[in-house]
């Protein structure tokens, strides 16, 4: 068979307009913060990006002051249809410079430009665009007339889809009608700081939304801080508990998605070729730095060993490299911190006697790198079985029977998502029943849309991002 | 043979897995009514009493969750029915617990049986009024169902013997719930009467459990128990409520909004209390020939 080599196909970085340093964002203007300046790193080449100014504890004091004020003196009592304008525009001018954010994004967080290209800017710019419509609507979402905003949301999001993350949490606080002051993370904190741009050309109304980089400390300032009423999470369980336990008694109204270890079902009588791309799909997306990532495959053990060789087979032909090259499948791990993270964790696979199968892709020689990997003869105990990686390394379980699946999959203390592939509908519907999961996608994964309520059960969190039923996170109802 | 003859007192005990037990740990204490005199022994239910009903309560829940809507609003209508034939005696039972006037107490049991009457009537609209279909942006079928929670940690007012029980409990199982109920520490004897409505109502064994004794003994077992997947706090003091929150971040739980005073039960109830204790279920299939 001819082999044919890809050439290289990257991205310009040019169009990032990357600059030297970015300032956090309060009350409508670019301000120095008072916090230690920090260094963003291109995590593919370990090249410091720029640098980016942190908040302080009087900046939060600040940011949240301005919110407040915003909220109560304008965006709270501003008509619907008018806020629903300006939302209207922040989602088209992030669709304008969608390019740009694009490769930004790829830059910061290390994901392939086609993943942050096709997916996390335009399903950005469609959050904005679907809450917009809710502005003015929301007499009729169900939760009885007037629904009235909570006021000044603070909101902490992660680094795997940092400007897709940063849109489900400010617009449908914006569409409800309270205040923003949201902290990017501390690895990624670019694209959030372009959508502030993006923000003040829109001409929100300063002190609407403010945006705070920092590390976890200044998250931690921002949900304590008494002037806040809504808090809103995504990232790990562990800090997810923290931020729940520290807000007792509070009163605050609190919303968290948290850490995720999903079933990806596969039948026997599951379109193989189908369900091998969806595996791929459900483990290596975002180098599997997705909390709803499908890290258990739990296949049916009369397919198992031809599935196994069909999906290595796969797997060979992933492109792990250099992030801005629309070839690239897998880009790079977020930060050094989660490589190793990742690395304890396969080394933990193989002292407990999992049976490894690597990637033999070509790695970059630069640059935080993984290669794909594959676990079989993985058993329930095992931890790469109960705890979440975060990272291109899929665990491959077995079983015999539709209830010993449902088991295998509801043995977890997450429940965020679940996958089944089956051709058979009436088993996709009675195992999409029983799954004790926020979503579950029947031969297909990893699909997202602002119309379709996300979020977990038991420790992946609570509270809804996405559809009618987001809309209740931040409405005092 | 005597011109006067003596009432059997009834012995008030747990209501456990379907089952009414007295406390394993032998326990008990007395509950007098509003001027002080002596009502009845209750149970005082210990930490493996409150342990058994969440292992009775996880028991139930897959056949009371999986039951049809339908089926679950029957079964809440039939609650109503045998509380309305047992009225008279929750009268005279509220009364002594609360210190009610006749005309107060009964106007607060025809409130509570109505209650029941609302949430029957819930739950089979439950889906279609929170659920979706989702438009989404490409060739899927997207739909999002409300299911319950879970098992549900209910502490149930202190001041409403039935009828603010009945409005904590009813959302609950009406959306296929199951729960460990703490009853009203120095009223806890309507609680047990209603368990007795509920065994005979078709209620299945352990979608229900109730327990009597001391709310501040038994919350801190409940808060931190990591089969519980959800707390209503309402009947615990606002001082104590702080370090149970912080116990039920241990494992994620949902932890209801709720005042620091008793509401006033005769309002509406509206949906908060359902809602509250639903979780949103979406599920992706591709569209194709």
């Amino acid at each position: 068979m001819t082999s044919w080599e890809y050439a290289p196909a990257p991205e310009s970085r040019e169009i990032a307009r990357l600059r030297p340093s970015y300032r956090m964002f309060v009350g409508g203007e670019f301000v120095e913060g008072t916090g230690e300046p920090l260094k963003t790193v291109n995590p593919a080449t370990e090249e410091v990006l720029a640098e980016v100014s942190t908040a302080s504890a009087s900046d939060v004091d600040k940011a949240v002051a301005t919110a407040r004020k915003a909220q109560e003196k304008v965006w709270g009592r501003m008509p619907g249809a008018e806020r629903a304008k300006y939302i209207f525009r922040i989602a088209r001018m992030i669709a304008e410079r969608g390019r740009e954010l694009a490769v930004l994004e790829s830059l910061d967080n290390g994901k392939p430009i086609r993943e942050s290209r096709d997916v996390d800017i335009p399903t950005a710019s469609a959050h904005f665009f679907y809450h917009a419509g809710w502005a003015d609507k929301l007499d009729y979402a169900g939760y009885g007339p007037d629904p009235q905003p909570l006021g000044v949301a603070g909101q902490v999001i992660p680094w795997n889809f940092p400007l897709l993350m940063a849109s489900w949490k400010i617009a449908p606080a914006l569409a409800c009608g309270n205040t923003v002051v949201l902290k990017p993370a501390e690895t990624t904190p670019l694209t959030a700081l372009v959508l502030a741009e993006i923000i003040q050309q829109a001409d929100l109304p300063p002190g609407v939304v403010n945006i705070l980089p920092g590390a976890g400390d200044v998250g931690s300032t921002l949900v304590n801080h008494p002037g806040v009423d809504k808090v809103a999470f995504t990232g790990s369980t562990e800090v997810g508990k923290s931020i729940q336990s520290s807000l007792a008694g509070t009163g605050k109204k609190l919303t968290l998605e948290l850490g995720g270890k999903a079933a990806n079902i596969v039948f026997d009588d599951a379109p193989l070729d189908q369900a091998v791309e969806g595996i791929v799909n459900g483990i290596f997306f975002n180098q599997g730095h997705v909390c709803c990532a499908g890290s258990r495959l739990l296949v049916s053990e009369s397919i198992a060993d031809e599935l196994l060789a069909t999906l290595h087979q796969r797997v060979s032909t992933l492109r792990v490299g250099d992030p801005l090259d629309k070839n690239t499948d897998v880009g790079a791990i977020n930060s050094g911190m989660q490589l190793a993270k990742i690395r304890e964790l396969v080394a933990a696979g193989d002292a407990e006697g999992a049976e490894r199968w690597t990637s033999p892709c070509p790695l970059p020689e630069r640059g935080f790198f993984f290669a794909p990997t594959v676990f079989a003869n993985v058993s329930q105990s095992m931890r790469i079985a109960r705890e979440e990686i975060f990272g291109p390394v899929l665990s491959v379980l077995t079983f015999r029977t539709p209830d010993e699946a449902v088991a295998k999959a509801n043995n977890t203390p997450y429940g965020l998502s679940a996958g089944i592939w089956t051709e058979k509908g009436s088993r996709i519907l009675w195992m999409a029943d029983r799954m004790r999961a926020g979503v579950v996608w029947a031969n297909t994964f990893n699909r997202f849309d602002p119309t379709a309520p996300f979020g977990g059960y038991q420790e992946s969190g609570f509270g809804r991002e996405g559809g009618r039923t987001g809309l209740e996170a931040y409405l005092n109802v | 043979m005597s011109e006067v003859r003596l009432t059997v007192a009834k012995t008030y005990k747990l209501y456990l897995g379907g089952a009414f037990p007295r406390s394993e740990s032998g326990r008990s204490y007395p509950v007098t009514d509003q001027a002080g005199a002596f009502l009845a022994n209750a149970a005082q239910a210990s930490r493996k009493d409150a342990r058994d009903a969440v292992v009775a309560a996880r028991k139930a829940f897959g056949g009371w969750s999986g039951a049809t809507a339908y089926n679950r609003g029957q079964v809440l209508y039939r609650v109503a029915e045998l509380l309305e034939g047992r009225r008279d005696q929750f009268i005279a039972e509220v009364s002594a617990s609360e210190g009610l006037k006749p005309a107060v107490a009964k106007s607060t049991v025809d409130a509570a049986i109505d209650r029941w009457v609302w949430y029957a009537g819930w739950t089979d609209k439950i889906a279609t009024v929170f659920g979706a279909a989702n438009p989404v942006a490409g060739p899927y079928f997207s739909f999002s169902v409300p299911e319950p929670t879970g098992v549900v940690a209910v502490f149930a007012p202190q001041s409403s013997s039935l009828l603010g029980l009945v409005s904590v409990l009813a959302p609950v199982i009406a959306s296929g719930n199951t729960c460990v109920v703490v009853a009203g520490e120095d009223r806890p004897l309507p609680a047990i009467t209603l368990s007795e409505v509920l065994a005979t109502s078709d209620v299945p064994g352990g979608v229900v459990n109730i327990l009597t004794g001391r709310t501040a003994e038994l919350a801190p077992w409940l808060a931190s128990h990591a089969d519980v997947n959800a707390l209503d706090l309402g009947g615990v003091a606002a001082a104590n409520r702080v370090e149970l929150e912080k116990a039920a971040a241990g494992t994620v739980k949902r932890v209801l909004r709720v005042p620091v005073e008793e509401p006033d039960w005769t309002q509406a109830p509206g949906t908060g209390r359902l809602r509250a204790l639903l979780e949103t279920k979406t599920v992706w299939h591709p569209m194709g020939a």
